[in-house]
């Protein structure tokens, strides 16, 4: 990592690629601490920020990059192009964010075939289409044939397309994180410190929200689970899942300060499954059950009712990430 | 659909130590004939089955998942199968949500004593999923051939 040597800087790049942007906000809100990576690094790539071609990261050397932050999951062909070529081009690849890490909101079209998400989208009472005007791959204007991207069956996250280095979870990942993180960079570069064992998870905590979260903790019995919504007002320091309200906090990684429940709101789970946990719905399945207070099969059927949409819940930023991916309709037609 | 008479369903089955795992035993030793599709896996008490358990049986080939302990109040851990219950009611929904039917996975109480019924839910099972078809599960990525495929063109330099 002695890339100062020849005097140059070490080149930074940054991609989206099925994301909302948000990932980019937060790393422009981490304020001053951008003029350190616009002085230690010199920025290559990076669509959001600044004009740059295609053509000319395909001309960049293998391996010139040294570190790469990309966001977004794997939704058409264009993302996994860029994917491919940011994964050669890079020594360091992050997945940036918790698209990335694991599909996050994009990943819950993993519900529906592809057909029914463009129906959706452009055939739907909240769209102005009465030509039943349909996106085409290609079409031929004068100037020749144009292309736009093909979506493919399913949302995949990063590593499941290429070799991912490093994941920063969140949604967004967490500007102080975001800051500690360039700054571990900056310090390998100048030889102060050590990268961490490949594959490692960074800018997050090992532990669970819970662990973060200053509300009490007692012994959780529920008799009906409820939407937060529907209880008023939210009891200030106890518990939220004692409340009975569904809160992903046992099974979701610590690092954002438990910023949630710290302002009366439910934990949704954006920063991904805890260490250990290979899958994340599971762990939740295991924590909501053991807080339910029956023990006949009716009741707990009438508990569980509370619950609308128990797949949505349990996977809501992580179904992409998840041992089965995708529901099987999105897999099977298409 | 003729093609699913020669199919033969992938069965796992969890067992638990004290009552169920002793209920197939029984069955063997007893010589009962029954389905040979389902593969025992011994745990100390049904309250053990993580539901990430089920879901690594099915997307990594399974067509079905047979969860077994003893009887409701009959618990050597007290009432873990309680808790195992709880977790399938629920993980059945979440499968449903996921375009698994439901009936992929079964909960089936059996003393040390139900040998017989051990054997004869199991064949139920298997029929059942038969019928079914197979799930068939790890179609989505193809994740495994994919990385191989990225390991062999985009060697990158250290």
């Amino acid at each position: 990592m002695t890339a100062n040597a020849n005097g140059k800087k070490p080149k930074f790049a940054m991609y989206w690629a099925a994301s909302c942007g948000g990932c980019e906000i937060a790393v422009l809100n981490i304020h001053e601490k951008i003029l350190d990576v616009d002085a230690n690094f010199e920025v290559v790539f990076w669509p959001v920020a600044m004009d740059a071609k295609y053509k000319d990261v395909e001309a960049m050397e293998d391996g010139s990059i040294l570190l790469t932050l990309f966001n977004g999951g794997i939704r058409n062909d264009e993302n996994e192009h860029l994917a491919r070529l940011l994964r050669r081009k890079s020594r360091l690849l992050v997945a940036f964010g918790s698209c990335a890490c694991e599909g996050c909101i994009p990943g819950l079209a993993n519900l529906s075939p592809v057909g029914e998400i463009v129906q959706t989208a452009f055939n739907t009472i909240s769209t102005d289409n009465p030509h039943e005007i349909y996106p085409r791959t290609s079409f031929d204007v004068p100037e020749g044939e144009l292309h736009i991207p093909k979506l493919e069956k399913v949302l995949r996250p990063l590593d499941q397309v290429v070799d991912v280095d490093y994941y920063m979870p969140g949604c967004p990942p967490e500007s102080h994180q975001i800051a500690a993180v360039i700054e571990l960079v900056i310090k390998v570069i100048r030889g102060e410190a050590e990268l961490p064992p490949k594959g490692t998870v960074i800018g997050a905590g090992s532990s669970t929200v819970c662990d973060e979260c200053p509300r009490d903790r007692n012994v959780k019995l529920i008799k009906a689970f409820k939407r937060i919504q529907d209880i008023a007002p939210v009891d200030p320091t106890l518990c939220i899942l004692e409340q009975g309200v569904p809160c992903n906090g046992p099974a979701t990684r610590s690092g954002c300060n438990a910023r949630c429940p710290q302002v009366g709101a439910q934990c949704i789970g954006c920063y991904g499954p805890a260490e250990g946990v290979m899958d994340y719905g599971a762990r939740l399945i295991t924590a909501f059950s053991s807080v339910i207070d029956a023990n006949e099969p009716e009741e707990i059927e009438k508990i569980l009712d509370g619950i609308p949409d128990p797949t949505g819940q349990v996977y809501r930023f992580n179904l992409a990430g998840s041992l089965l991916k995708a529901a099987k309709p999105a897999w099977e037609k298409s | 659909m003729t093609e699913n008479k020669k199919f033969e369903p992938t069965i796992i089955g969890f067992t638990c130590n004290w009552c169920s795992y002793r209920a197939a035993d029984l069955a063997g030793t007893a010589r009962m004939k029954y389905a040979p599709n389902v593969r025992l896996i011994r745990m100390m008490c049904s309250g053990r089955l993580d539901p990430t358990f089920v879901l690594r049986a099915l997307s990594g080939g399974a067509d079905g998942v047979m969860i077994t302990g003893c009887h409701p109040g009959e618990c050597h851990y007290m009432e873990q199968n309680y808790k195992a219950l709880r977790r399938f009611l629920l993980l059945r929904r979440v499968l449903q949500g996921m375009g698994i039917e439901p009936e992929r996975v079964k909960l089936v109480w059996a003393s040390a004593a139900e040998g017989a019924r051990f054997a004869s839910e199991t064949t139920l099972f298997v029929e059942e999923i038969r019928k079914l078809g197979p799930l068939d599960w790890g179609k989505p990525v193809e994740l495994e051939n994919l990385q191989e495929e990225i390991s062999k063109s985009e060697e990158v330099p250290a």
